[in-house]
Parts: C-alpha cells; sequence; structure tokens
C-alpha cells in the first residue's frame, strides 16, 4: 500500500516557457503577471537586489516611496479598498520589517488583500543577529493570513503565485513573504503559474443549501427582520444582490463602519450606522427585532455594546464566508456560511416579497427623535463655533457623495461615517477594527492611485494626521492629487469625550498642539487654508475641492464638541444615550 | 463546565507550524498540557495531538481558527470517550536499590513496564498508560531514588476516523464534492461526517 499523496500545488509541471532570470527578476514578472501596478516601498540593504531590477521596470510598474513603511501597508490598503485589487509593499529586513507591523495588524484585521515582500539578511546568516536581521515571520504570524521566508529562488514562482491567491481569495488578508538577499541574486530557469488551489485551504466553505432554506423559512415568517452588514458585501462584489434581496423583502439595513457604501445612503431601506456611535434606531431596534440577519460581519464589540444583552429576542441569521466567525460572539440560529455573492441570491429567490411598513415606521419616528436631538444641531449648529458634522454636510453638498472619503481614526471618523453620503460602492476607507490614527493620510494616498479619477478627501484630526504628516512628502513627491481636510479641535477629541464623560473631566494629555498646518503643507509646496469661521467655509471647501492636485484645508471646530449618539461601554445598545 | 479535550490537526509539513497554532492559545491565555506533533500516516502531513482543558464552546472556537490557518488541512476535537489515548512515561532509577529492595518482575508485571536499558549503575524502565498509571509508576520509583523521569505527550487515535489519505484525496480535488465540506462545524461532533 503506497501512503504517498503527491503535493500537486507544488510539483506543477513547468510551463513551456522557461528563462534563466535571477529571483528579482522572477519577482517583478510575477507581478506584471498578477496585474500589479502600483508598489508600495521603501529600499534598503536588504532589498536592495529588487530594487536595483525595480529600476528598469518603472515603466510598467510605478513604485510609490513612502516616508514610513507602516504607511506603505496604509497606502496598500486605500489602494486594495478602492480597487478591489491586491495592494502590494515592498520594504526592507529589520527595522523596514517592523514598521510594518501596525499596517499588517490593521489589514488582517480589517481583511485587506496585501502582498507583503519583505527583504531578508542572507540565508547562511540567518539566526547570527546579522545586522539588520529580524524574525519578521514570526512577528506577524499572528496578523498575517500567511507568510513564508524564501532562501532559495526557485520557491519563487510557487510560493508568490500562492501568496496572491491567498491575499485575495476568501475572506482577504495580509501576506508576508519575506525573502533572503541570496535568493534575489540567485539566477534560476523561471516559469510562472498562477495558483487557484491549495489543498489545505477552501477559500470559501460549500454552501449548504438546508441553512438557506431554513434561513428563507424565518426571514419569511419575522414580522420586525433588520438586517446588519458590513464589509462582506463589498468584498464579495454583492452591493446589486445585498439590495434586491432587502427590497424584495422589504428589510431594514444598518451598516457596520466598513460596510459603509456598499448601499447608497439615501436608499428608503438604509436605517443607519450601527454600534457605539451609530443611529438611534438601528441600535434601539436590535433588541426589538425579531430576526436579525447579519451579513458579511463579525459583530464587533463595538457594533453589540454589551454581548448579553444583545439582540436576545431575535432569532440570528449569519451570513459569513469565514465559519470561524460563526458563532464567534453571537450565537447564529442559522449559520449560512459561503460567500454572499453566492448565498444572497438564493435566499433572495427563496423569500417572499413583503412588506414591513409599520416596522419601518417605528424605525422613522427613532430617527426623527435623533435628528431631533444631536443630528439637527451637529449639522445646522446655532452658536458660532463649527461643528464637524457641517463641515461633512456642505462636502455632501460639494460632491454629491461621489468622493472617496479616507478618515483616520477619532471624532472626525465617526462624524465622516456618520454624515458623509455614499452613492458607490468601495468608497469609504478607514481603519475599522484596528483603530489605527496615523492611518488616513497614507491611505488616502493609496486611494487617489486605485482611483484616479476619482475625487478623494482624507477627512483627518489633528492628532492622527501628526502621526504619520511625514507623507506629505510623498504626496509631494508623487504628485498625488488627495484633498487633506484636517478638522482641528487642538485635542486628542475622542478620548477627551471619554475623559469628560466617564473621567470627570481629567483631561490627561489630550491637549495636543499642532504646527500650522497651512505653513507645513506649503514647505511641501501642497497649497492650503484654514477656516476658523462659518461665512467662508463654503467658499474654501468649493476652493479645494475646484482646485487640482493635492490641497490642504484646515477647519478649526469646536474644541469640546461630543459625538453623539453614545452606546456608553459596557451598556447595551438599546441603551444608546441621545446627549 | 471545562473539562479535559484531545485536539487533532492535520498540516503540511511547513517550518513553522507549532509557532502558528501555538499563537492561537497563547493570545487567549489558554495553556497546552499536551503537544505532540509528528509526520503522520500520510507522507507530507504532520499530525498534531494537543490536549487542552476548556469548554466545549471554546474548544470549538478554538478549532476553527485553528482549520482557518491556510496550511491546516482539518481539526478535530474530542473529550476523553471519544478516543483511545495513551501516554508513556520513562524511568531511569539506580541499579543498586532497584534490584536489592524491588521484586522486579512484579513491578514489570504489575504495571506493564518494561526495562529497555540495564546498566551498571541505572536502569531505565518504559510503560505507557493513562495519565493515572505513569504517575502511579513515579510514586512507586521515587522511594527507590528516582533519577530521572519524562513524560511523553499524549497521543490519541479516534475511535470513529477511519483515516486520513481519502481525506486527502479529497482535498486536493479542486472542486469539493457536493457533500464535502471544510471548515465547517462538526453537526453531532462525530468524525468525517461532515
Amino acid at each position: 500500500m503506497s501512503l504517498e499523496v503527491q503535493e500537486t500545488e507544488t510539483k506543477k509541471e513547468a510551463a513551456a516557457e522557461t528563462r534563466n532570470v535571477t529571483g528579482s527578476e522572477a519577482i517583478l514578472e510575477i507581478f506584471l503577471k498578477e496585474g500589479v501596478e502600483v508598489l508600495f516601498g521603501y529600499p534598503g540593504g536588504a532589498i536592495m537586489p529588487l530594487y536595483d531590477v525595480l529600476y528598469h521596470y518603472n515603466d510598467p510598474l510605478r513604485h510609490i516611496l513612502v516616508r514610513h513603511e507602516q504607511c506603505s501597508v496604509h497606502a496598500a490598503q486605500g489602494y486594495a479598498t478602492v480597487s478591489g485589487k491586491t495592494g502590494v509593499v515592498l520594504a526592507t529586513s529589520g527595522p523596514g520589517a517592523t514598521n510594518l507591523v501596525t499596517g499588517l495588524a490593521d489589514a488582517m484585521i480589517d481583511s485587506t488583500p496585501i502582498v507583503c515582500l519583505t527583504g531578508q539578511v542572507f540565508a547562511p546568516l540567518l539566526g547570527t543577529d546579522a545586522f539588520q536581521e529580524t524574525d519578521i515571520i514570526n512577528i506577524t504570524s499572528p496578523i498575517t493570513k500567511w507568510s513564508y521566508q524564501i532562501t532559495d529562488a526557485e520557491e519563487i514562482p510557487a510560493v508568490l503565485s500562492k501568496a496572491f491567491y491567498i491575499a485575495r481569495s476568501g475572506r482577504p488578508g495580509p501576506v508576508l513573504i519575506d525573502i533572503t538577499k541570496n535568493a534575489q541574486v540567485q539566477k534560476f530557469d523561471f516559469a510562472y503559474e498562477k495558483c487557484d488551489h491549495i489543498r489545505s485551504y477552501r477559500p470559501k466553505p460549500v454552501v449548504r443549501k438546508e441553512y438557506v432554506e431554513e434561513a428563507a423559512k424565518l426571514i419569511n415568517s419575522a414580522q420586525k427582520p433588520l438586517v446588519v452588514f458590513g464589509q462582506g458585501v463589498i468584498l464579495g462584489n454583492a452591493e446589486e444582490e445585498f439590495k434586491k434581496f432587502i427590497e424584495k423583502g422589504d428589510l431594514p439595513a444598518a451598516w457596520t463602519v466598513l460596510g459603509l457604501s456598499a448601499l447608497h445612503s439615501d436608499h428608503p431601506l438604509n436605517v443607519g450606522m450601527l454600534g457605539m456611535h451609530g443611529n438611534y434606531a438601528p441600535n434601539v431596534l436590535t433588541n426589538e427585532c425579531d430576526v436579525l440577519i447579519a451579513v458579511g460581519m463579525r459583530f464587533d464589540d463595538r457594533v453589540t455594546g454589551r454581548l448579553d444583552k444583545y439582540a436576545k429576542q431575535a432569532k440570528v441569521i449569519h451570513l459569513d464566508i469565514d465559519p470561524a466567525e460563526i458563532d464567534k460572539n453571537v450565537k447564529a440560529d442559522v449559520p449560512v456560511w459561503g460567500d454572499c455573492k453566492e448565498t444572497l441570491p438564493m435566499l433572495t429567490q427563496l423569500i417572499e416579497e413583503r412588506k414591513h411598513s409599520e416596522w419601518l415606521q417605528q424605525f422613522e419616528e427613532l430617527a426623527k427623535q435623533e435628528d431631533e436631538i444631536c443630528i439637527r444641531k451637529e449639522l445646522y449648529p446655532e452658536t458660532e463655533i463649527l461643528s464637524m458634522g457641517e463641515v461633512i454636510r456642505i462636502m455632501n453638498d460639494i460632491t454629491g457623495g461621489d468622493a472617496v472619503i479616507v478618515t483616520d481614526v477619532g471624532q472626525h471618523q465617526m462624524v465622516a461615517c456618520r454624515y458623509a453620503k455614499f452613492t458607490k460602492s468601495k468608497s469609504n476607507v478607514t481603519s475599522g477594527g484596528l483603530g489605527t490614527m496615523g492611518f488616513g493620510l497614507p491611505a488616502a494616498i493609496g486611494a487617489k492611485l486605485g482611483a484616479p479619477e476619482r475625487e478623494v478627501i482624507a477627512v483627518v484630526g489633528d492628532g492622527g494626521i501628526q502621526m504619520t504628516i511625514q507623507e506629505l512628502g510623498t504626496i509631494m513627491q508623487n504628485q498625488i492629487g488627495v484633498k487633506i481636510l484636517v478638522l482641528n479641535n487642538h485635542y486628542l477629541g475622542m478620548v477627551r469625550q471619554w475623559q469628560e464623560l466617564f473621567m470627570e473631566r481629567r483631561y490627561s494629555f489630550t491637549d495636543i498642539e499642532s504646527p500650522d498646518f497651512v505653513k507645513l503643507a506649503d514647505s511641501y509646496n501642497i497649497p492650503g487654508a484654514r477656516v476658523e469661521t462659518r461665512d467662508n467655509l463654503k467658499a474654501e471647501l468649493e476652493k479645494m475641492l475646484n482646485h487640482k492636485g493635492s490641497y490642504l484645508l484646515e477647519v478649526k471646530v469646536g474644541r469640546e464638541n461630543n459625538v453623539f449618539p453614545m452606546v456608553p461601554q459596557g451598556c447595551s445598545v438599546s441603551e444608546i444615550r441621545l446627549s | 463546565m471545562k473539562q479535559e479535550y484531545t485536539i487533532t490537526v492535520y498540516t503540511e509539513d511547513r517550518v513553522g507550524m507549532v509557532g502558528r497554532l501555538a499563537n492561537i492559545f497563547s493570545r487567549r491565555k489558554i495553556n497546552i498540557e499536551y503537544l505532540n506533533t509528528a509526520p503522520s500516516e500520510v507522507q507530507g502531513i504532520h499530525r498534531f495531538t494537543i490536549v487542552i482543558v476548556e469548554t466545549h464552546e471554546a474548544v470549538q472556537k478554538l478549532v476553527r481558527q485553528i482549520e482557518k490557518q491556510v496550511d491546516v488541512l482539518k481539526a478535530y476535537f474530542h473529550t476523553e470517550e471519544e478516543i483511545i489515548w495513551q501516554e508513556m512515561g520513562m524511568y531511569k532509577v539506580p541499579s543498586e536499590s532497584i534490584t536489592e529492595k524491588v521484586k522486579v518482575e512484579r513491578l514489570l508485571h504489575e504495571y506493564g513496564a518494561r526495562a529497555i536499558a540495564i546498566r551498571k549503575d541505572y536502569i531505565v524502565f518504559e510503560a505507557t498508560g493513562h495519565k493515572e498509571e505513569i504517575d502511579r509508576l513515579v510514586k512507586f520509583f521515587e522511594p527507590y531514588g528516582l533519577i530521572e523521569f519524562v513524560r511523553g505527550a499524549r497521543v490519541a487515535i479516534i475511535k470513529k476516523s477511519s483515516g486520513f489519505h481519502e481525506k486527502v484525496k479529497e482535498f486536493e480535488r479542486k472542486q469539493p464534492a457536493e457533500n464535502f465540506e471544510i471548515n465547517t462545524i462538526p453537526v453531532d461532533q462525530s468524525v468525517f461526517s461532515l
């Protein structure tokens, strides 16, 4: 009896065409075959052979030199999110590689397809504490979907084809390939075949029809159904399928921060944002619905609030491509695992055409309350102090909801997500799961490169922008036409808000000074302006958006404004506070 | 209720697998009681046997996280009743005291131990069994000056398993069969019935 089972993926017959090339040339050829157009990176000792070859490839492959490796990942994330393609990052060993960590963690938790290539010391030096040697594979193991260290150029084609396949298939995520310097210069016979199967990896689980039927039955019996959706709809390119589904069932749909833009902001069934700073109605009614239908979302604690008081009355249907998400936080009565691009049409076919007018009326009533108590105040403030909300409102008026909005993390992020209008999918770029301050500016650079024809606006705070402000240099050098809208309240606003509400106003180290952003931008050849009063706010916003090329507009907003509604930590979603 | 679970994982034979799997436990602050990793009966595939004490819910979530790893083919978890398991102990004891004071034949017979090395100054015994049996022999040898003891990690055969060869062939197919599912939840926990 033979126990041998060949591992097919690594033993594929070489394709007809083989060429004798160096590892570095092979890598760049593979990039071209995988459709890569832009690289974000930073050179250094251990990746120099690759950069040397890149010198001759700079025409088909555009390399963007960032100012810090962390930003290369964020830029790749912005690129991937708006384009739906895989972002590619190059960095050197040691500090170059460790600087990627925050970006990788962000891409992991937000399921962004990224392939990172890091240089590594010569293979014989591994483990000797060589100059700029660091064990990046192990450092990044929990924050990569997959990683591999190449020490021999012969491995390059098989490993890189797997890397691209893994990064973008199934639930996407970051992949890190560490490649020793000797493998970059080693010559070998190169042939390439794209990977479409790995025996130990199923990108999506097989759809179980009986569960789809069970789910449809539940939806058909529901009096008060509520759909909560996340980025899965966008990653699955299932926006149309999703729309048909909710329209047929007349199902109110609320989104997570990463699900934003999958459904038109003005769609009548769009009932708003979930979670800590989400809208009043979907939060309160989560605890009143009878069937909760979760689509491509993972019940993050910022969405659910206190778990033991989350939708306890409801039957839960959970559609997700990642089986590990089922039952992770919220127990699903009916798990519909699979790609929602497939499962949503199956469900739509089985559900009855329904009207839930009375139930939808409840959303409207609560929305009206929210509007009276908090939204109107935020969008049309009665004091002279400028609010973040009114800036976003005017921005909407000018863009008509067509722009890509990239946000950083904090109060401005919540305000932008709450109030920015979206007419197209893949238009919202933000750091949702990790909450990475400093994400906005570099991600906007990538977003602009991923969608050059679109207006890209980075909405950032005065704290976050200072974490990655060096990327103004990247914008300058590569002439990237992003619009930078700094909402400056002279505080680390979200932390200050918590200090005000829960720590008796002890503003412990949240008062932050900033440079003159306009002058600073000017030194990078980026034109800009500052707005301190309402009378020229609209004109300045228009000026920024009419400007060709990059532009920075700083708006001085109210120092101690708070973001409401808010579900205080440890509270149930239905205990959401309007003020 | 927490109890002992034996997790069986089939993985590709790759550098760094132990670390990737260990991370899944350590980030949740779960201690691994036993860890055995060795080549399986199928070439190129390693079999891990991991024992932890956890609740059913926790171990189910863990196993899904394990299966999510790209290089993991399949992961299962079982209670003690669902497996046949053994541990092994090796005991190094001074020859003098043991031959003078103990009826070695009785020892070998009663405890199912085997002498696997006999030297002038020490004897190495080996025994396999459940944890209690291995421990009992430690207690027995202690008064006679037990020099060294080592316990081998648990290995377990799954009662309902029908082996992994056929499973691997299914994995190698690009299109899984209609009734073939991986990464899914064992409905009744029975093995290979997914």
